[in-house]
């Protein structure tokens, strides 16, 4: 069959079962447009702003584990784009990018709309492609999707000249592929893992802790599993919420720079220390020096070049996570040793010490200010910890992380290696669109929101009813707290002045707006915000606006320096 | 330490600058590189010559094999191997006694001249980067006109092979 480029692409994404194409027209992607338009089984969601595109997709696939899909013009086009790219970059979620370009005949030469996407893109990608022949275009198509989702998953960039989208060629997709230069490894090395069963077992205290790759391989009931085998405590990095039931004995809660104070207690008095999908980002390692010392590491991942990247590890696993975890568990029911119950009940008395701290605790009761993780647990209970959670960057953010319970993978979807403010309301849309029946909640701050506020449009168009939880402190709060720590509280630019009416905004864009400033006002209206099923609810919750996050690790400080209330 | 990293890679417009762009991204010095077509026109080989503890450059490698269009890599520096560099440098050989010397020390270092003028030698030297390093010790500061290096090109001695 003869097509255009514009018609392959068209049926190239639907070969890969591309339900949603998040994106933005413009004149080098117009034929491209013309053919969508002109079939149903793709849904083009048009956005309002290019960056708003690429955290819906990113959304879809932190909801999904599909990979997300765009579709947005040259240039500025393609520069807005650019920060949702790294976003799902950093935190190696798989997505595939179709930027236009200029025709082949003009690149190079500063044509109207002309920029180097390949070039600016390149360091925030996996891979990207230039499609210099409309021959190439379904096999390049083929190999986008591929690599996005393989092995260690991340964005693709495919940037397609406008004449290539217009010349024909005989369509036929590959069944098939094979890249000489890229062979993922996907299995374990059995030897590496017989070690590792070996030294789990003679952990006296042992800690398991798990990231973002738990979930990308589809590994948490494997987790769930071995944990139980072994009776070990774990804990999940900001990324690897969900991995493990949060409302689990066995989990002692997030860890890190805001991590609970058994977590990050247990990580440094720990002997034997099992990472799953972890990368030992600085955020959670505290200062490096300091971390773990008396740990003998166990390290799986499926990317070589995170392993004893920042920690040297004594047993380093490359391979599939839940292909190593099942092998574990195999060798694990093989053996006849058992884990050091004795020195194991002593290490669980030491954890429960370390529990009964009650590192989160707030002023919960007497207070008359509405407290931020006060708004966060109500969630919790009103959506009965069953809500697809999103958030911004901040301090919301932590408090989102720390206080929402999250049992199962894919529920909670955040920015964590970039931090780009904005990613929250935009990264809802996407995990909406992907379940149309499940409550969708957007933990934000009154900065964050204002990064990709035009998104309402979007979502009074397409009628999602996002439930965006705005926590107001009329701060830049994780600056402030910065400054109040570090700065002798001088606040420099983190007071958030001249602030919208964002219930008239919510309203101007065709939704509801509530404002709570009472206490006693937080449940019903959360309550009667989840009532509108088929409407978005903004929320903005007046909060304590000096309110810190607790515990916190200052930088540079070790997993047992942390700042309590 | 020094290491020479000897890269097969597809012979393709965006890999060589994938490459560059790793090493500055991440703050890898380079110190030299060259790379050209082998026989199987589809591949490049690249050979890299750069400086870190063993934690970089065990980095380096996984991040290079990360690379989708990096096919293979070998450490050249891990075995025995052999190491060349070719240098065309033009001398000021004005006077004669000056033509002298250059040409004795031409012919101790095992070089040719190439072109000769009025009032220059251009000779081609090959060799080590020491040995490079050493002619143009040798010479008067003031007689070089101009240096051009290849980079350093390298393969492992014996039956070893980076090849696919
Ligand atoms: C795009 C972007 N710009 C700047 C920052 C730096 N930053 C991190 S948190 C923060 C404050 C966020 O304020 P807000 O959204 O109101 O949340 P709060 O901390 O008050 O909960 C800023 C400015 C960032 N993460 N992303």
């Amino acid at each position: 069959m003869v097509l255009t480029g514009a018609e392959i692409l068209i049926q190239s994404l639907k070969k890969e079962g591309v339900e949603y194409l998040f994106g933005y027209p413009g004149g080098a992607v117009l034929h491209i447009y013309d053919c969508l338009d002109q079939q149903d089984d793709i849904r083009h969601i048009l956005v309002r702003h290019e960056q708003g595109a690429t955290h819906a997709a990113d959304g879809y696939a932190r909801a999904t584990g599909k990979p997300g899909c765009v579709l947005v013009t040259s240039g500025p086009g393609a520069t807005n784009a650019v920060t949702g790219i790294a976003t799902a970059y950093m935190d190696s979620v798989p997505m595939v990018v179709i930027t236009g370009q200029v025709p082949t005949p003009l690149i190079g030469n500063d044509a109207f709309q002309e920029v180097d996407s390949v070039g600016i893109t390149r360091p925030c990608v996996k891979h990207n492609f230039l499609v210099k022949s409309v021959d190439e275009l379904a096999g390049t198509i083929k190999r986008a999707f591929y690599l996005a989702s393989s092995g260690r998953p991340g964005p693709v960039v495919i940037d397609i000249p406008k004449d290539v989208t217009a010349h024909k060629a005989e369509f036929k997709y590959p069944s098939k592929i094979d890249i000489r230069s890229y062979k993922p490894v996907t299995r374990g090395h059995p030897g590496q893992i017989k070690k590792a069963v070996k030294l789990l077992l003679s952990a006296e205290r042992p800690m398991i802790y798990t990231g973002g790759g738990v979930i990308w391989s589809n590994a948490a009931k494997l987790l769930t599993e071995l944990a139980g085998i072994l009776g070990y405590p774990v804990t999940n990095t900001l990324m690897g919420l969900g991995g493990y039931p949060a409302t689990d004995r066995q989990f002692v809660g997030m860890l890190g720079m805001h991590g609970t104070y058994e977590a990050n207690m247990g990580m440094h008095q720990s002997d034997v220390l099992l990472a799953v999908g972890a990368r030992f980002d600085d955020r959670v390692t505290g200062n490096i020096e300091k971390f773990c010392p008396d740990a003998r590491i166990i390290h799986i991942d499926i990317d070589p070049s995170s392993i004893s990247k920042n920690v040297k590890v004594d047993i380093p696993i490359v391979g599939s996570i839940s292909d190593v975890l099942a092998e574990m568990i195999r060798v694990l029911k093989e053996t006849k040793r058992k884990p050091k119950d004795a020195e194991l009940k002593v290490w669980w008395q030491q954890i429960e010490e370390w529990r009964a701290m009650d590192c989160l605790k707030y002023d919960r009761e007497t207070t008359q200010v509405i407290k931020p993780q006060y708004v966060v647990e109500e969630l919790y209970n009103v959506t009965e910890g069953d809500a697809i959670i999103t958030s911004d960057v901040g301090q919301h953010q932590m408090w989102a992380a720390q206080y929402y319970k999250f049992d199962r993978p894919y529920q909670w979807i955040n920015s964590g290696g970039l931090g780009t403010m904005g990613f929250g309301m935009p990264a809802a849309m996407g995990a909406q669109f992907a379940y149309p029946q499940q409550t969708v909640a957007c933990i934000t701050g009154e900065g964050s929101i204002q990064m990709c506020i035009q998104e309402l449009s979007t979502c009074l168009q397409y009628s999602l009813p996002l439930k965006i939880v705005s926590l107001n402190n009329g701060y830049l709060g994780m600056v402030r707290q910065w400054q109040e720590f570090f700065y002798q509280g001088r606040y420099a630019m983190s007071y958030m002045e001249s602030l919208p009416d964002f219930v008239k905004l919510a309203e101007s864009y065709g939704h509801i707006g509530m404002r709570i400033e009472n206490k006693a006002d937080v449940v019903p209206a959360m309550q009667e915000a989840m009532q509108q099923k088929d409407r978005l609810v903004f929320m903005d919750f007046m909060t304590d606006p000096e309110e810190n996050v607790y515990p916190m690790i200052p930088a540079g400080g070790g997993q047992n320096e942390m700042i309590l209330v | 330490m020094r290491h020479i990293i000897s890269i097969l890679l597809e012979n393709e417009s965006g890999a060589l600058s994938r490459v560059a762009g790793l090493f500055s991204a991440r703050g890898y010095n380079i110190e030299s590189l060259s790379v050209a077509p082998t026989d199987d026109p589809t591949l490049a080989r690249m050979t890299l010559v750069t400086h870190g503890t063993d934690e970089i450059i065990e980095q380096i490698t996984k991040q290079l094999n990360k690379l989708i269009e990096v096919v293979k890599l070998i450490d050249l520096t891990e075995g025995a191997h052999i190491e060349r560099e070719m240098m065309l440098i033009k001398v000021d050989a004005g006077a004669r006694d000056t033509r002298e010397e250059v040409k004795r020390l031409v012919d101790i270092f095992r070089g040719r001249v190439l072109d000769v003028s009025g009032k220059t030698y251009t000779i081609e030297i090959t060799g080590s980067g020491q040995k490079l390093d050493a002619f143009i010790g040798v010479l008067n500061k003031k007689q070089i006109i101009e240096v051009v290096r290849s980079g350093v090109t390298g393969i492992a001695r014996g039956e070893k092979a980076l090849t696919i």
